[in-house]
């Protein structure tokens, strides 16, 4: 019999603790577990025979740490073939007569996942296959994943056993006494992604015992529509005269489990300090509980690695900004591969209140699944918000959503026969929230009956593919009321039909409805608002407009969803307050106080008011003269303040980046005419390096000094960073090293610079670095700070104009 | 000791004066000052205090040092190390957190991400005293003093120790704290290191 077979009428009981008993048996500190399954056989089995007899009905191999991180590849087979062996025979020795099966047991590789690690995301994937792969070859019943601390590496866990095999996976994670992972992921974050993957249970186990872990273990309860688990420690360890005990002796452990089994969760067992006396006893006081039914708990979310948001309370707020439709200066970007300015939209939307971010990067010239790739990656590296995944492209779409840390809201699927064959299957394998436009090929029905129906096709299609309807959310199209006057009624009408008569979420992109009237953000948010009243979940907004702010807030307050309307009244206060309009004087006398000002707003390091200048002053003046006028003088003046060390960093800092902002505002205006920028400059932290602070201060500030910098950002390889000198010509290279292991790598990308880049200058710098380790590992030149790597390159840049 | 102990700890207070140490300035200014208060505002609770350790017998013989866990050729830990009998092994984290914002704001603003690196440095020497502080106590009842914290790198200890140290202290599992492939710890703002146990003087 399957496992999931016997869990729909049973409560299973997991086995409890092996390393704490493999250390009694003598296991040394610092010694690899899994070896015992071939050194130490005997003692393995009678450990799970011990919980076999207890009554277990799954005994997990110890092959928590098998991987191909710890083990060569001929000894991690042998190490998961004697494991499987070791628990096949202990289920053979045992006077147990119940049910008995044996996992797979998966635990985290020890490395952390990229960004925070070094470790790829594809290659985490590709260890965790490895093991799966021998678990299935040698014949066990079922996958359990378990002590998980990170939702990205949970994730891979679960895709690679997902892709070799087709056994049931149990999945499970240690939750802290905060009730989060490790890297920050709350219960309904990992609840959304796992369910969405097709976790067939998932739950908790270690980190504490099980009363402190009974707020999580509610948590899942409350939000799983699949089985929960649960394998709570023994309790804290305490050290009493040398040896370790833990304090939640078997009888309370059962009692608290117990309670737990009758709250609804349906796999039980113990994690360490637990032992073949703790499962008896859990088995015997729980033997009267009936297993709960496992109910689909209807709840529609998208989650990103710290948090999920829920559809159906409050209005869910969806930014639009990062999309490259009618924005010059972003479609630049993106064909500069200028990730730090969609990072900066993102962060905007951020701060401005959107819950979600749409993430649209498509444009014709560009190579679509590799750009969206990059993107996701990025802004999940510097904001904690769900995003929505925004393509047309099936395959940039698969390789987007591979990538996610979470469970992605997916832009979109129709009712076109061909939308649907390609999206569900995507949805299905990385989970998603799909929104569903109701389209088909037919087109736009003009009625809302019409919409709706197609809505009830999608959502029948989707059935097919064992996607629930809580997993759609149905967009009826926001259409240009300017062009036909019923269309925001039908649209209006068809998100209530929907709501009411399919009990389906919807989402708008709103902004639609008033193209081509004047003071459109008016009628937006009107819509928005009569949208919100008829039961629309969610909207793809422009949060920067402030009338869409004001009406969700509004909404918020006049729906009881807004205690004490605490959170309009911080958003009315933080709105601008009307002021009396200035004289307006002469233009040639504002120019001059707004120009010492502007020097004064670099100095002083104010960004916002340094760009507010610009702006006003290039009403008069020339984009090019304010630079050389204006800014330059004012950042060398901090410049010099800092050799001089009358300024120390953190000011030099803060003015480089209001230049930063004044240089944003004039390249706006620059954006076709193309500036005098001076010559290339190569950028990168090296290989095995994660530190990126240094290198991002020189970064900015030769930016400001007018260089074309490309940044290839931290742990990067030679060959990169000779294939970007080489394609771009660039005259300088910039290295950054912090620590003493990565020097050699420093020294290796120098000696591949010289013999394919022979005319490029290299300079290096980084906290190990001094000019004599740069002398000797071949640099021409070494800067002690990022004033000086400026200096360095305007000599250089000088040296080639002339 | 037969197991790895893990602790705890609420946020020490901080010390505005050592992150502005580190974060190369001497004094600040005003606008300094508020983009500090900014900082340490949206940090908020978000860093944990947590701490893995275990007691190690240790002997040294001929610049050898035998760690209990491990021997390593290293003058300089001896000498740190001499007239010691045992000594206290540790890894302290104070999360993901700063490192999540020192990432956000090195793309949107250096000087933001400079600050928060220099309160994640602050922050985890404050963890290393807390911890240290509270060790000192508890060894000076058994007539027992502490020497200064000694971590891989430090004089001739290479940092190669580190693999065995996360071995040893099982530092994923208990703290979060986890070793790349270049030695480097993540989270980043992580101490690692060996307090040598010696009699009071």
């Amino acid at each position: 019999m399957k496992i999931t077979e016997f869990l729909k009428d049973h409560i299973i009981y997991l086995d409890g603790g092996m390393g704490t008993l493999l250390q009694e048996a003598g296991l040394g500190a610092g010694e690899l577990p899994e070896r015992w399954n071939l050194t130490h056989a005997a003692a393995v089995r009678e450990i799970h025979r011990a919980y076999f007899d207890a009554g277990s009905h799954v005994v997990s191999c110890n092959t928590f740490g098998a991987n191909s991180l710890k083990f060569s590849e001929t000894e991690l087979e042998a190490v998961i073939a004697a494991a499987v062996e070791n628990a096949r025979a202990a289920a053979r020795d045992s006077v147990g007569t119940q049910q008995k099966f044996v996992a797979l047991d998966i635990g985290p590789t020890g490395r952390m996942l990229k960004p925070l690690g070094d470790l790829d995301f594809e290659d985490a994937v590709a260890v965790f296959a490895k093991t799966v792969r021998l678990g299935v070859k040698y014949g066990v019943d079922l996958i359990l994943i378990e002590t998980m601390s990170d939702c990205y590496e949970t994730k891979a866990a679960l895709l690679a056993a997902k892709e070799e095999s087709t056994l049931p996976v149990l999945v499970s994670c240690a939750y802290g006494a905060d009730g989060k992972l490790m890297t920050g992921a709350t219960p309904a974050a990992m609840v959304a992604m796992l369910e969405g993957m097709g976790a067939d249970a998932i739950g908790v186990n270690c980190s504490l015992g099980p009363r402190a872990l009974r707020p999580v273990v509610e948590e899942y309860l409350r939000l799983a529509s699949v089985p929960v688990l649960l394998k709570p420690n023994a309790g804290l360890p305490r050290v009493i005269d040398g040896k370790t005990a833990y304090d939640v002796s078997p009888s309370d452990f059962a009692d608290e489990v117990t309670e737990l089994l009758a709250m609804g969760v349906r796999l039980a067992g113990g994690c360490c300090g637990t032992t073949p006396r703790y499962i008896e006893a859990l088995v015997k006081r729980s033997c009267d509980i009936k297993p709960q039914p496992i109910t689909n708990k209807n709840i529609t979310a998208v989650s990103s690695y710290t948090h999920a948001v829920t559809f159906g309370n409050a209005p869910v707020l969806i930014g639009e900004r990062i999309n490259p439709t009618g924005k010059k200066r972003f479609k630049e970007a993106l064909r500069q591969g200028d990730m730090d300015y969609i990072l900066k939209e993102g962060i905007a939307e951020e701060e401005h209140g959107v819950h979600i971010l749409d993430v649209n990067v498509g444009l014709p010239e560009l190579d679509e699944p590799r750009m969206l790739t990059d993107a996701v990656c990025a802004l999940q590296a510097v904001t904690a918000l769900p995003l929505q995944i925004d393509t047309a492209d099936p395959v940039a779409m698969e390789r987007a959503l591979r990538r996610y840390n979470g469970k992605a809201m997916i832009n979109s699927v129709s009712g076109k026969r061909e939308s649907m064959a390609a999206v569900f299957p995507l949805a299905k394998k990385y989970g998603g929230l799909v929104v569903a436009l109701t389209l088909d090929e037919q087109g736009i029905p003009a009625t809302a009956e019409g919409r709706v129906e197609i809505a009830r096709s999608i959502l029948a299609e989707a059935r097919k593919y064992g996607i629930d309807k809580k997993d759609l959310v149905f967009d009826p199209l926001a259409l240009t009321v300017s062009a036909d006057p019923v269309a925001a009624r039908e649209t209006l009408r068809a998100v209530e039909l929907i709501g009411r008569e399919l009990g389906c979420h919807t989402s708008l992109g709103v902004s639609n409805v008033s193209f081509g009237l004047p003071a459109r953000e008016v009628i937006t948010a009107s819509f928005f608002t009569l949208a919100l009243g008829r039961g629309l979940s969610a909207a793809i907004m422009n949060p920067y407009a402030r009338e869409m702010m004001q009406a969700y807030f509004a909404y918020r307050a006049l729906s009881a969803l807004d205690e004490n309307c605490a959170d309009y009244i911080a958003f009315a206060q933080s709105l601008p307050q009307p002021q009396a309009v200035t004289a307006p004087s002469t233009p040639s006398s504002t120019a001059v106080s707004a120009a010492t000002e502007l020097q004064q707003a670099v100095i002083k390091g104010r960004g916002e008011r340094a760009a507010a200048l610009t702006r006003t002053l290039l009403e008069t003046e020339e984009p090019l003269t304010l630079v050389q006028r204006e800014i330059i003088p004012a950042l060398d003046r901090v410049g010099e303040g800092f050799e001089k060390k009358t300024v120390y960093l953190p000011q030099l800092l803060m003015s480089a980046e209001a230049a930063k902002a004044a240089f944003e505002e004039i390249k706006a205006r620059l954006t076709c005419e193309g500036t005098a920028e001076k010559c290339a400059f190569v950028l990168a932290t090296v290989k095995g390096d994660i530190h990126d602070i240094g290198k991002n201060i020189v970064k900015l500030l030769l930016q400001n000094y007018g260089f074309a910098v490309t940044d290839l950002g931290r742990d990067v390889a030679p060959e990169a960073i000779v294939e970007a000198v080489v394609r771009l010509h660039a005259p300088i290279a910039g290295l950054s090293a912090l620590m003493t292991t990565t020097v050699p790598a420093m020294e290796e990308t120098i000696r591949q610079l010289r013999a394919h880049a022979p005319w490029c200058k290299i300079l290096v710098g980084g906290a190990v670095l001094t000019r004599e380790y740069a002398d000797a590992i071949g640099a021409d030149h070494y800067a002690r700070d990022a004033m000086e790597a400026v200096r360095y390159a305007e000599q250089i840049d000088r040296a080639l104009r002339t | 000791m037969n197991t790895v102990c893990v602790k705890a700890y609420e946020a020490p207070p901080l010390d505005l004066r050592e992150i502005w140490r580190y974060a190369g300035a001497c004094s600040a200014v005003e606008a300094q000052e508020q983009l500090l208060r900014e900082c340490i505002l949206e940090l908020g609770d978000q860093t944990v205090y947590r701490v893995c350790y275990r007691e190690f017998p240790v002997a040294c013989e001929n610049g050898a040092v035998d760690l209990g866990f491990t021997k390593v050729s290293s003058a300089s830990l001896a000498k740190h190390l001499s007239g010691c009998r045992s000594a206290v092994v540790f890894a302290a984290t104070v999360g993901t957190a700063i490192d999540r914002l020192i990432t956000r704001y090195s793309a949107v603003s250096p000087s933001r991400a400079l600050l928060f690196d220099a309160i994640g440095t602050e922050r985890v020497e404050a963890l290393c005293d807390v911890f240290c502080g509270e060790l000192a106590t508890e060894k000076q009842h058994h007539g027992l003093s502490l020497r200064s914290r000694f971590s891989p790198g430090y004089g001739d200890l290479s940092l190669s120790l580190q693999s065995e140290i996360f071995s040893v202290l099982d530092c994923p599992r208990k703290i979060g704290l986890s070793l790349g492939q270049g030695l480097l710890m993540s989270p980043t703002k992580s101490v690692t290191a060996i307090i040598g146990i010696g009699s009071s003087l």
